[in-house]
């Protein structure tokens, strides 16, 4: 059965060209960067490509680049980084939507004695902006908000943000796991202090992320050791997977613009075709502001697992916004975090395209899933009743 | 991924039973739409009041679908006393087993048949017994108190796995802590009084060996972990931890507060547990 792959915000395909480069460096090329002779050494100067492929995607310089292993390490680090830098201050500002990376790290430092002051959304899943700047204050120590939702796909004003925040002298992260490949960033002209990004996320292998440092930002490493990445990251370096992570930088980059047309209109037509089909369904999130892969779509009267399931038997990968698959009942707190009823937000679906779907794989959904949607509702004892 | 077993799966994708009855015998709904799952079920008896047809209509994940369709196969035949008996972990054992996560599935079934069968005998609904705990689920603390008591529950997880409450909004997890505690002493203070006579090496040997099968393994068993019994030399109990407890780095904790305080309390006070080099 041929797999249907509208699941991109979990984790992407694998780029052949970005795997061809990749290769060698898995083989023959085995050297360690760090060694004194030739062997070794070209694959250094391979490395040093790679931090300029991935700081030319962001519009950075390479030695803002820091490898790490996943976006999970990278926001670990540069949210540690900052109360490090500055012992005095014990506030931190964050989102209700942040990915659990963000999130789960901001409950762990509650409990190490930091306040936390986490900003809502509202039901289009828009920051609410005055509440984060009146939130501000001289115990701040870093706002951390994430560039791009993971679920609803919705796009914050972090440079905005950034240039108030910075403003006031406080630092600034963002977790920009979901936007780096898929909308175009410049970093140079922004007061972004600190990037998260993951390669597993456009097309490069899982087990590499990367941590942008703007210079002269207040840094303290977060693995302790060798003097790998100019000591601030210890640990033999994961070369292929950095060189991966480069290759796919250059690949994403050179298809930005098709994300944002071809991508988006799979997208928008995937969209179209399943609300024009599915009574009592609709899109979770603002459509304006928002990645031009990635839709939620809240079908009402059934539950997401079952959908998923469903789906699964035609090879259909996508995801769920409810949580059951998890084991808490909880629908997403990203959810919940906009106030969409429970009535609909445990039947939410994410589909989440790349340049890698095509028109047919999107009219092959339209057909599949409203019968499946049907079928539920069918067994709903919630369904006549809403009639 | 989904672990559930070909039955489970084929349960769920042809579902049996889907519907109402019409002027059913037994009518049974639980839950709700903000729970994110809820039953009804319907059944009729014939003329000698065994369960002549049954169906149901549930919205959920997939295995709440398995379950009540488990459910209605399961009761059709039997007499409503016969199909009283029926437990959630027979839901589950007919499925071929539920993940640990979605037992709630299958003691939703088993609810939704209480009320049924409540419903045909004309007894008025159960009043709510106790004290509300989980207000996002409406769980009492009697609820609570019989699940964690029966089926040995020892985290907060555990209980929001079995029965919900505490998987909303999360106010009542101190309640419900509180209430894992009470069961745990409750469960030392009923014990002791039957057992603890002197016991010769052979029967407190059988006895340790018991304890580690009936209540110790189970419960390491949760969190993946397993212990063996090595040697038992006087009081001194030698003991291996295996699976996650191997490498846990509580583990000497687990040893000495868990399975030393559960062998000492059935077994013997003077027991000392030790792990193997």
């Amino acid at each position: 059965m041929a797999v249907i792959y509208a699941d991109n915000n979990a984790t992407t395909q694998i780029a052949s060209s970005v795997l061809n480069e990749m290769l060698p460096y898995l083989k023959e090329y085995y050297g360690n960067p760090s060694s004194m002779h030739t062997f070794g050494g070209q694959v250094g100067k391979k490395i040093q490509e790679a931090r300029a492929q991935t700081a030319s995607l962001l519009n950075a310089a390479p030695e803002e680049i820091l490898f790490t292993s996943c976006g999970t390490e990278s926001d670990s680090t540069a949210i540690r980084a900052a109360i490090k830098s500055n012992p005095s201050k014990k506030h931190i500002v964050t989102t209700r939507v942040e990915h659990p990376a963000v999130k789960n790290l901001c409950e762990q430092l509650a409990k190490e004695g930091f306040r936390i002051t986490f900003v809502p959304v509202d039901q289009n899943g828009a920051l609410d902006l005055d509440f984060l700047y009146q939130s501000l204050t001289d115990d701040t120590a870093i706002v951390s908000i994430m560039w791009a939702n993971n679920e609803t796909g919705v796009i914050f004003p972090v440079e905005e943000i950034a240039s108030v925040v910075k403003g006031k002298g406080i630092a600034f992260h963002t977790d920009a796991v979901q936007a780096v490949g898929k909308i175009p960033i410049d970093l140079k002209n922004s007061d972004i202090d600190m990037l998260s990004l993951s390669g597993h996320k456009l097309h490069a292998p899982k087990g590499i992320g990367a941590l942008y440092i703007r210079k002269g930002t207040k840094f303290s490493p977060f693995l302790i050791g060798g003097h790998q990445e100019k000591g601030r990251r210890g640990g033999t370096e994961n070369v292929a997977s950095i060189i991966g992570l480069g290759a796919a930088s250059k690949f994403s980059q050179e298809l930005m613009t098709k994300e944002n047309t071809d991508v988006k209109i799979l997208r928008d037509t995937l969209e179209k075709g399943l609300l024009e089909k599915i009574e009592h369904s609709f899109v979770n999130g603002a459509k304006e502001r928002r990645l031009p892969n990635t839709t939620s779509i809240a079908f009402e009267y059934v539950e997401g697992e079952a959908i998923l399931l469903m789906m699964d038997q035609f090879g259909i990968c996508a995801s769920s916004g409810s949580a059951c698959t998890s084991g808490s009942l909880e629908p997403s707190h990203v959810l919940r975090a906009m106030g969409v009823p429970f009535t609909a937000a445990h039947g939410t679906i994410r589909f989440s395209l790349s340049t890698y779907n095509t028109m047919e794989e999107v009219n092959f959904i339209i057909e599949k899933l409203p019968p499946i949607i049907q079928t539920l509702r069918n067994m709903s004892p919630f369904w006549k009743q809403n009639q | 991924m989904w672990e559930y077993t070909e039955k489970t799966k084929d349960h769920f994708l042809n579902p049996r039973n889907v519907g109402v009855i019409n002027e059913p015998d037994g009518i049974g709904e639980v839950g709700s739409l903000a729970c994110g799952d809820a039953l009804k079920l319907t059944f009729k008896l014939d003329k000698t009041q065994r369960i002549a047809d049954a169906k149901f209509q549930t919205f959920g994940c997939a295995s709440a679908i398995a379950s009540s369709s488990a459910l209605t196969e399961m009761i059709k035949g039997l007499t409503l006393e016969e199909a009283g008996k029926i437990t959630n972990e027979d839901i589950a054992d007919y499925l071929g087993g539920l993940p640990k996560e979605k037992m709630h599935c299958s003691v939703m079934g088993r609810d939704a048949l209480d009320k049924a069968i409540t419903y045909y005998r004309g007894e008025s609904q159960k009043k709510i017994e106790g004290e509300i705990i989980c207000e996002c689920f409406g769980v009492t603390d009697l609820e609570i108190k019989r699940a964690v008591a029966k089926n040995g529950l020892a985290t907060i997880d555990d209980v929001t796995n079995y029965i919900k409450a505490g998987g909303g909004c999360g106010k009542c997890h101190e309640k419900i802590q509180d209430i894992i505690n009470q069961q745990s002493i409750g469960t030392i203070q009923i014990q002791p009084k039957m057992k603890k006579k002197a016991l010769t090496n052979i029967q407190k040997i059988k006895l340790i060996e018991e304890t580690l099968a009936r209540e110790i393994q189970p419960a390491l068993a949760k969190d993946g972990g397993d212990i063996e019994l090595i040697d038992v030399d006087g009081d001194k109990v030698t003991v291996k931890l295996r699976g996650t407890c191997a490498t846990c780095s509580k583990s000497q904790i687990t040893l000495k507060n868990y399975v030393e305080t559960k062998l000492r309390e059935l077994v013997s006070d003077s027991l000392e547990v030790q792990e193997v080099n």
